[in-house]
């Protein structure tokens, strides 16, 4: 076997092997970014998706419930309740009216069941991509990590 | 005074742009004196950028609510460490910032190599200050941290208000790692620009031979220094700070930081086969490019918004003028390489699998997958609407799949490399180099899974850095032991000696070593372990060999903040051994809240502690305690690569000697009789 062609197949070998890993690992964690408007045109398996969904918090709708709490998420004149069943305890800037970023999948009742909410307070400072090569977190509640 | 910082940047944006024109025109005139103005504008970039950087820090102290930036990221009670941080807390002021350090670098090389290498350096200035130019461009006309607050008056005359407050200081700045990390990762971010503008003036020059690599060598490192050092002070602000128990998230502006630092890896071992071998010369040449456009690219998805991820809101209309200059710069790369490719035609061809070429063909092979992969998972959103139309986001899954493998195999490579030969390695001197170092890995390995380890990739892990470690010890031992038969010093002497005679390759060991160092700590993580829990005073929670106990919790407000501490007292095998006190402090300047972490850190593990907020319920405060074996390694291992870099900077003393202990292994044994010369010569100049 030539040299060029041993080089040839291990550099093969070795990028087949990682894509097909990556492959894997985007299959297991890929979520859809919708907005709460684009939820009702999805269909079949469309709805089973892992998804990520924008809005705002409706006003006075936050409602603690045992083992969750409930809220409502509006945007673009549509609304959205969602359960948040996390351990971890929501974000302190998760308050009626702000911009919350919520993860997770559609149950069968329409409902959305969020594991993760991000949240930012909408008003209070700009949105400080705060310096240096890493703008500010906003506090996590993850449930995941 | 912001009117005079506001003055003094926009006199930089023209000289920069003097620089630019008047280095072109030297260029085509190839006129001494305009040469020189052209090197005296770029130098005095540096000098107002300072002026105006002075001015904001000047407003910052003096509580100038009038401008706008102060406003936004400062307040009277903020403490004075942190006005200096907050002058790179805001877009505005970080591009500045940006700025500023690159117009340190610019400096130091104009000065450096003032009246040298005339053929080359007159491109060097025009690209250097082309760079420059943009973010001028940037501080003056689209993001300046000068404008004032104020309104249109009778006669439509600007009246100036000033607020009797700033906003504050976001909390989690409040920190005192953001006040250096920063810094770090901005200098490692723009150091990348030096070794981009010698090797574009190179081919725009036809720079002859392979002195540009020599030039660039230690501004590259020092980049690269600084890169690393801004990614693990980054990762260590992540775990001490935003309270979720771990360091890397794979999120969008932690990818941006690593990307370059791949590639900019890749560039430092590849170099060497250029310099060696006359090989590898287009490769390197995109590798640095790739590695700048990468740094720009890293700003822009900070900046943009352009990938939604935790930092979904930061939107900003900034983002076109990167993608602009993104295209510039691939335009102007392209253009310079299709014009004067012939230049960098290869002198040598691989000879063998096994060779030192062939491992950094391999290295960087590796390296460049993975920023492929980080790329695209970056990405991800982006490039599925434009193939799919829908939104789709990759979570760490991904990254953690494609990664791991490969910073394994980059682990075995660390201990292989540099121990072949160049063009190719016997048989012989394989088994002599790794025979005991392979088997120790394996007895290494045997002893971890009969321990009762039975994760795969720690294993591995484990096997892998026994075997570098080994491999690196190898040699410092034979070189010291020829070094003492010769000055018949004592083992430690004759280990510094022999450091101090080849820095250049004994440095390599040591940050090789730093990285094994990292690499234990990051395969640690396998065995995390966490519980959460509703706790008042007086329970208790047990995890690992640790006995937590709420003794009670305080309440005090404090100049910029209230805080409200949990007191934990912690006990081991039965016995107290010390306190720990996690916090969550409110600011009521911008009504926002941060958590100080409490940890108890170990070489073994980290007993790591949070006061995670208020249960909803029961309006118990929530405790979420990880246990985190091994993390201080990474750490550690950080400041040992930082170590090897300084002694990797440091100019070797008596070089010629070096070649003669080196003759006893294999790698070097190849090097010297095929290439005597070279290698000498190199040892000179390094």
């Amino acid at each position: 076997m030539g040299k060029q062609l041993k080089f040839g197949v291990g550099i093969g070998v070795i990028l087949v092997s990682l894509g097909w890993l990556a492959w894997l690992g985007a299959r297991e964690s890929k979520t859809y970014y919708h907005t709460i408007a684009e939820l009702g045109t999805l269909h079949g398996p469309d709805l089973r998706q892992r998804m990520r969904i924008g809005g705002t918090v409706r006003a006075g709708s936050i409602q603690k419930v045992a083992g969750r709490v409930d809220f409502v998420l509006g945007g673009e004149g549509k609304w959205l309740a969602v359960s948040y069943v996390g351990t971890d305890p929501l974000p302190d800037t998760f308050v009626d009216n702000s911009q919350a970023l919520v993860e997770g999948r559609l149950a069968p009742d329409g409902r959305f069941v969020a594991e993760k909410v991000q949240a930012k307070c909408a008003s209070k400072y700009e949105a400080a991509p705060s310096g240096p090569g890493r703008p500010v977190a906003p506090a996590r509640a993850d449930s995941s990590t | 005074m912001d009117l005079f910082g506001s003055f003094a940047l926009l006199l930089a944006f023209v000289c920069a742009l003097y620089a630019v024109a008047g280095g072109i025109a030297a260029i085509l005139t190839r006129k001494a004196l305009l040469i020189k103005s052209a090197r005296h504008a770029g130098m005095a970039v540096c000098v107002l950028i300072f002026v105006a950087v002075g001015s904001l820090v000047y407003e910052f102290f003096t509580d100038n609510f009038s401008v706008a930036y102060v406003v936004a990221h400062s307040n009277r009670d903020l403490p004075a460490f942190y006005k200096i941080s907050a002058l790179w807390a805001g877009q505005e002021g970080s591009l500045l910032f940006w700025s500023t350090l690159l117009s340190v670098y610019v400096f130091s090389v104009l000065l450096t190599y003032r009246g040298k290498h005339p053929e080359l350096m007159p491109y060097v200035g025009v690209i250097l200050a082309g760079v420059q130019l943009f973010f001028l461009t940037l501080n003056n006309f689209v993001a300046n941290p000068f404008r004032v607050l104020g309104t249109a008056g009778p006669g439509g005359i600007l009246q100036v208000f000033t607020r009797a407050d700033g906003n504050g200081l976001t909390p989690l700045l409040q920190y005192p790692e953001m006040v250096i990390h920063p810094p770090n990762l901005y200098a490692g971010y723009t150091g990348f620009t030096i070794p981009f503008a010698f090797a574009l003036g190179a081919l725009l020059a036809r720079y002859p031979g392979e002195k540009w690599i020599h030039l660039t060598r230690k501004w590259t490192m020092v980049a690269w220094c600084f890169q690393t050092l801004g990614i693990l002070m980054g990762a260590h602000w992540a775990y001490a700070v935003l309270g979720w128990g771990g360091y890397w998230s794979w999120d969008p502006v932690e990818n941006a930081s690593l990307m370059p630092w791949l590639t900019g890896t890749a560039f430092l071992h590849s170099v060497m086969m250029q310099e060696k071998r006359g090989m590898m010369k287009v490769w390197n040449v995109w590798l640095v490019f790739c590695t700048f456009l990468l740094c720009i690219l890293g700003t822009l998805l900070t900046r943009s918004g352009l990938v939604s991820s935790v930092h979904a809101f930061a939107q900003s209309s900034i983002g076109s003028w990167f993608v602009g200059f993104l295209a510039l710069v691939v335009v102007v790369c392209l253009a310079a390489f299709l014009k004067n490719h012939d230049y960098l035609r290869s002198e040598n061809r691989l000879d063998s699998m096994i060779s030192r070429e062939s491992s950094f063909l391999f290295n960087n092979l590796i390296l460049l997958v993975a920023c492929i992969a980080v790329l695209s998972g970056t990405l991800f959103p982006v490039l599925s609407e434009w193939v799919e139309g829908s939104k789709i986001s990759v979570g760490p899954p991904f990254f953690n799949k494609v990664n791991v493998p490969v910073g394994l195999l980059l682990l075995f490579l660390t201990g292989v490399g540099p121990l072949l030969a160049w063009r190719r390695t016997s048989l012989d001197s394989l088994k002599r180099n790794f025979a005991w170092p392979a088997l120790a890995g394996l007895a290494a390995g045997a002893l971890g899974y009969g321990l009762g380890f039975r994760d795969f990739f720690s294993l591995v892990c484990l096997m892998l850095s026994v075997f570098v470690t080994l491999t690196i010890a190898e040699e410092f031992y034979r070189g010291a032991r020829v070094m003492r038969a010769r000055t018949n010093s004592n083992w430690p002497s004759a280990m510094i000696q022999l450091s101090l005679r080849n820095t250049r390759r004994y440095g390599g060991y040591v940050v090789h070593l730093g990285i094994v160092m990292v690499f234990i700590g990051l395969a640690g993580a396998a065995f995390n372990q966490d519980k959460q829990a509703e706790m008042s005073i007086g329970s208790t929670m047990d995890i690992g060999r640790y006995h937590l106990v709420l003794q009670t919790m305080d309440s005090q407000p404090e100049r910029n903040y209230t805080s409200e501490r949990m007191m934990f007292e912690v006990m081991r095998g039965g016995r107290p051994l010390l306190m720990l006190y996690p916090e969550r402090r409110f600011f009521p300047s911008n009504e926002q809240s941060g958590t100080m972490v409490a940890i108890y850190s170990t070489l073994r593990e980290d007993l790591y502690v949070v006061y995670a907020g208020r249960s909803p319920e029961t309006n118990l405060p929530v405790v979420h305690v990880f246990l985190n074996p091994l993390v201080k390694w990474i750490w550690l291992g950080g400041l040992v690569v930082v170590l090897g870099t300084f002694l990797a900077l440091t100019p070797s003393r008596q070089p010629a000697l070096v070649l003669q202990p080196a003759t006893q292994s294999a790698a070097t044994k190849g090097a010297a009789q095929t290439v005597p010369a070279a290698v000498s010569t190199y040892e000179r100049e390094s």
